[in-house]
């Protein structure tokens, strides 16, 4: 037997491009704004919501039959408030460093209506292993745009790549810079961020016109 | 039996129980790391004070390279010559001054009382640098630092750090390409202190204009540079009379 079935695969493979969190459902827009200037801080917010989100998930699955209906939401933001707390003192004892290059993703990570919008529509109704692929297909979902939007808006904006410079100098003008090209600041503001999520939809829905909503 | 998951009896023992398990969880985890999470909060700081003078693993443009863990307590005491507390008139050495939070002294000095403020005397290869620590406000939240002085009072280099400012913004006030150029500036203009200005448009990109009392901003990021000149400019400020001793000796 296949260690996933197809419905298995579909829950991860189905948010990476036609039911994608951000582009598709169009949550998680506030932390794609404000993070990913850089592309190692859009790698690595993806990462911590890979985590948060796949075991949130299961914890929720796990409580699901238990959880009263009238404070499920409270109990949703306690579990990931909590995960978010554990994962963030077990960084700064154990692996400090990344803790700190962690540090203003920590709180992106509680209010991602992601996390609260998988936990509410899937892991409430689903079992822990269903909702465990269903949290990891949809941060992958949601990383993959960021990872997409940082790679734009670093290497438009500030001409590198993960801190390398690959467009050359722009203070001593080598590489592209020495034929005149200059860095497109408008690129590290979040409104960019806006405008190149908004350019990836439009990319997404002309190439499969059954995104497209009908009025 | 299936449980009724409606009533207000169980919704409130529900919820009482849950407060209890994830408050414990987290009290005992908290309890449980925090000895560990103090140990590399000092050897950060330890390591920030050696970069500040120029003693770090910088090896190509680009990277900011700390002594590692391992070594830093060591190359600390080996660096590190002294530690003073200047507290009004009354100077003390502690052998922990690189613990003192400087938050809370200025709310102590809000309150009216004297601030204690540490000063770190370091020496390599002859040469004295005077560290001093430094804590101010970026755009979102706190930035901190310490700036190495010789005794021109002329910058010997700088480490910047903060909280929560802008990724690719103003959190780039930590890169080598930003710290790097305040090297040479020197924090008197004539006699006056002035600190240093992180400018605008100062037409000085290389930063090769050392007696300007400016270096070149970030892009995007005026709030958080702006904190930045504010931070050297009062942090140094406190030391003022010190600095006197220092240069009438020299």
């Amino acid at each position: 037997m296949a260690l996933l079935s197809k419905k298995d695969t579909g829950l991860i493979l189905d948010p990476l491009a036609d039911n994608n969190p951000i582009t598709i459902q169009v949550l998680g827009i506030c932390s794609a704004l404000a993070i990913t200037a850089e592309l190692k801080a859009s790698i690595v917010m993806a990462i911590s919501v890979l985590f948060v989100l796949g075991l949130g998930n299961v914890v929720i699955s796990l409580m699901r039959n238990i959880i009263p209906s009238k404070i499920r939401i409270i109990v949703q933001l306690v579990v990931v408030a909590a995960l978010v707390i554990i994962v963030d003192q077990v960084l700064k004892a154990f692996a400090y460093e990344l803790s700190k290059t962690l540090s203003v993703f920590v709180g992106l990570i509680i209010t991602n209506c992601i996390i609260m919008g998988r936990f509410e529509a899937f892991a409430l109704g689903n079992g822990p292993w269903k909702s465990f692929l269903d949290g990891i297909g949809n941060a992958a979902g949601y990383g993959l745009i960021l990872v997409i939007v940082g790679f734009f808006r670093e290497l438009l904006g500030s001409g590198t790549l993960l801190g390398f410079k690959v467009l050359g100098d722009p203070i001593a003008k080598t590489g592209i810079y020495a034929i005149g090209y200059e860095n497109n600041g408008f690129m590290l503001l979040s409104p960019m961020a806006l405008i190149v999520v908004g350019l990836i939809i439009w990319v997404q829905r002309s190439r499969n016109k059954a995104l497209i909503e009908e009025n | 039996m299936a449980i009724n998951t409606d009533k207000n009896i169980y919704t409130v023992a529900f919820a009482s129980i849950m407060v209890i398990v994830v408050g414990s969880v987290l009290a005992f985890l908290a309890s449980s790391l925090s000895e560990k999470i103090k140990q590399n909060e000092k050897l950060e700081k330890q390591q920030n004070i050696l970069y500040a003078m120029g003693i770090n693993e910088n090896e190509d443009e680009g990277s900011v390279n700390f002594v590692p863990t391992d070594r830093v307590a060591e190359e600390f005491s080996k660096y590190i010559k002294e530690q003073i507390v200047i507290e009004g008139d009354k100077i003390t050495e502690d052998n922990e001054a690189y613990l003192i939070n400087l938050k809370q002294q200025e709310t102590a000095a809000k309150k009216g009382n004297t601030r204690k403020l540490p000063l770190f005397i370091g020496e390599k290869d002859g040469k004295k640098f005077y560290i001093i620590p430094m804590y101010g406000k970026g755009l979102w939240d706190a930035i901190w630092g310490f700036v190495s002085l010789d005794e021109n009072l002329v910058v010997q280099g700088v480490y910047f750090d903060h909280k929560g400012e802008t990724p690719g913004l103003g959190a780039n006030i930590k890169q080598r390409y930003f710290m790097d150029d305040f090297e040479g500036e020197s924090i008197l203009d004539g006699t006056e202190y002035a600190g240093i200005e992180v400018a605008k448009g100062n037409n000085d990109p290389l930063n090769n204009t050392k007696d300007d009392n400016e270096v070149d901003a970030l892009a995007g990021a005026t709030i958080t540079g702006n904190g930045v000149s504010a931070m050297i400019k009062e942090s140094v400020n406190l030391y003022k009379s010190y600095l006197e001793t220092i240069r009438a000796k020299n």
